[in-house]
């Protein structure tokens, strides 16, 4: 089992649409969300995955797909 | 022995001891160091700082290190200039750079990376690792190098050769990663939570953005025990930014300075500007971009300290700037003929962001100003080398000299 911390942005029709159900609904994947703030065409949610850790690569490239940006939750680490 | 306490929260406040953490374990918000502030008001003074070395651990009691661990590069207590030619140009009355290009690797990173690496080697880590695509890796490399300890640098895989060799040189282990700049992100990100490795802006970032609170201390002291009234500092993560102001603030309330607003302007380049975005949108929402300018070192599309760079700037009546790559340019030929500092683009859009934060009345021009210069030229010279003086061919004889001399529209009317 693994745990990841990511955060979601959600931008223009992504809004609307119920991703993080669906994660736990198409996959073996628990979410646990932590911080957000969404406003009428865009957001963020800081959450926690936990699963197998191929389960949760799936998950979230599922999620990208959808037009979903993912991040660790400490921002951008690569630094010039 | 250190004044600091354990981490807090910066969200909900929770605190927890000084380990190589940097997220709340309870809403995910990020970690900060806090200290004993009674015990450093009992003992920190003027005289005390004074006494110090020429470099950051004069402040030794403000950061979160015990002195038996300090990896010492003799980092900071960098040139002050006071910048009257710049000044004049851009029609300003009090005009100072601080010139941290003056640094062991030639960069600001230098004071985080100092502070990060004294703190991982005091928490045991033999290892000290980074993602970078510069100034972060050379800093690294040549503190672990400093330290006798191991350096892992993770870099994108089409970085240019000439970047990577100032890291290189102090014989880190190199990680080119097969993948997009997101991937790199993501490998680190996880690697951090795996390996007992001390990512410095990972999983000891909290002590490692303290040292950025140097600036502020070294600028307040050189410039006679007083803060600036405002500051330009360049803004990529945000980090930098809002610890400059902290530090101000410390050595207000340590009754080091006397007290007096710092109205705090942020630059950055149009092509990654994510928080002067947000800032002009009225939001504390960033919206990460995919960054696109020749400013690499501010080139972070999702800023970790975004929010609270844009709290800094309301709250100190601050403001926020983003210039154009040509503006970068002209910022860093500015800065260089007029006061014989050689910036990287960072510093080009530190000077074109003042230039634009006076013209749109962000600025008081008669007030006193810093603006902070956080890397050497050499770093990205290839930004400005179609646009720098070429030099005048002549043959080895006086005569050819005369003839091609009177022509060129640089020459100047040397006496004798």
């Amino acid at each position: 089992m693994a745990t990841r911390r990511v955060r979601f942005t959600f931008e223009g029709d992504a809004v609307k649409e119920p991703v993080i159900y669906l994660v736990g609904h198409e996959f073996e994947v628990v979410t646990n969300i932590r911080m957000a703030d969404v406003e009428h065409d865009f957001g963020w949610v800081v959450l926690e995955l936990d699963g197998d850790h191929d389960e949760i690569d799936r998950a979230l490239a599922w999620v990208e797909a959808k037009g979903v940006r993912i991040d660790p939750v400490a921002g951008d680490v690569v630094e010039s | 022995m250190t004044y600091a306490t354990c981490l807090a929260c910066r969200e909900c406040g929770r605190e927890f001891p000084l380990e190589p953490l940097h997220v709340c374990d309870f809403c995910f918000g990020p970690l900060e160091v806090a200290y004993d502030h009674d015990g450093i008001q009992s003992k920190i003074t003027r005289e005390r700082i004074e006494s110090g070395p020429r470099s950051i651990w004069r402040y030794i009691d403000l950061l979160p290190v015990d002195e038996d661990f300090i990896v010492d590069l003799n980092v900071g207590w960098t040139p002050l200039l006071k910048a009257d030619r710049l000044a004049e140009r851009l029609g300003m009355r009090e005009l100072w750079i601080k010139n941290d290009t003056c640094n062991p690797s030639w960069s600001f990173k230098d004071r985080v990376v100092a502070v990060a690496s004294s703190r991982a080697r005091q928490l045991g880590f033999q290892t000290l690792a980074c993602a970078s695509t510069g100034n972060l890796a050379n800093s690294v490399s040549a503190h672990a190098a400093r330290a006798g300890m191991e350096a892992i640098v993770f870099i994108p895989h089409d970085l240019e050769a000439g970047k990577v060799l100032g890291s290189a040189v102090y014989n880190p282990t190199i990680v080119s990663v097969n993948g997009s700049y997101d991937d790199v992100n993501r490998l680190c990100s996880e690697l951090a939570d795996n390996r007992h490795w001390a990512f410095v802006n990972i999983n000891v970032r909290p002590y490692y953005a303290e040292g950025s609170r140097t600036l502020a201390y070294e600028v307040a002291e050189q410039l006679g025990w007083r803060a600036p009234r405002q500051v330009v500092a360049p803004m990529a993560s945000g980090s930098l930014f809002t610890k400059i102001h902290k530090g101000f603030q410390e050595f207000q309330e340590y009754g080091l300075i006397e007290e007096s607003p710092v109205r705090m302007i942020g630059a950055q380049a149009e092509g990654c500007s994510p928080i002067t975005t947000a800032w002009r949108n009225e939001t504390t929402n960033i919206r990460p971009v995919k960054p696109n300018t020749i400013a690499k070192s501010l080139a972070i599309g999702n800023p970790a300290d975004g929010y609270y760079a844009l709290k800094t700037m309301k709250r100190t009546d601050g403001g926020s700037t983003a210039v154009t790559d040509p503006e970068v340019v002209e910022g860093i030929q500015m800065l260089a003929e007029c006061e014989g500092v050689f910036a990287e683009t960072a510093g080009g859009v530190t000077i074109a962001g003042l230039r634009q934060a006076i013209e749109t009345g962000q600025i008081d021009p008669d007030e006193t100003t810093v603006a902070f210069i956080t890397g050497g030229g050499l770093k990205t010279a290839d930004a400005v080398v179609e646009h720098v003086t070429q030099p005048i061919p002549v043959e080895g004889t006086l005569q050819s000299f005369e003839d091609a001399f009177a022509e060129a529209p640089q020459a100047v009317g040397v006496g004798g």
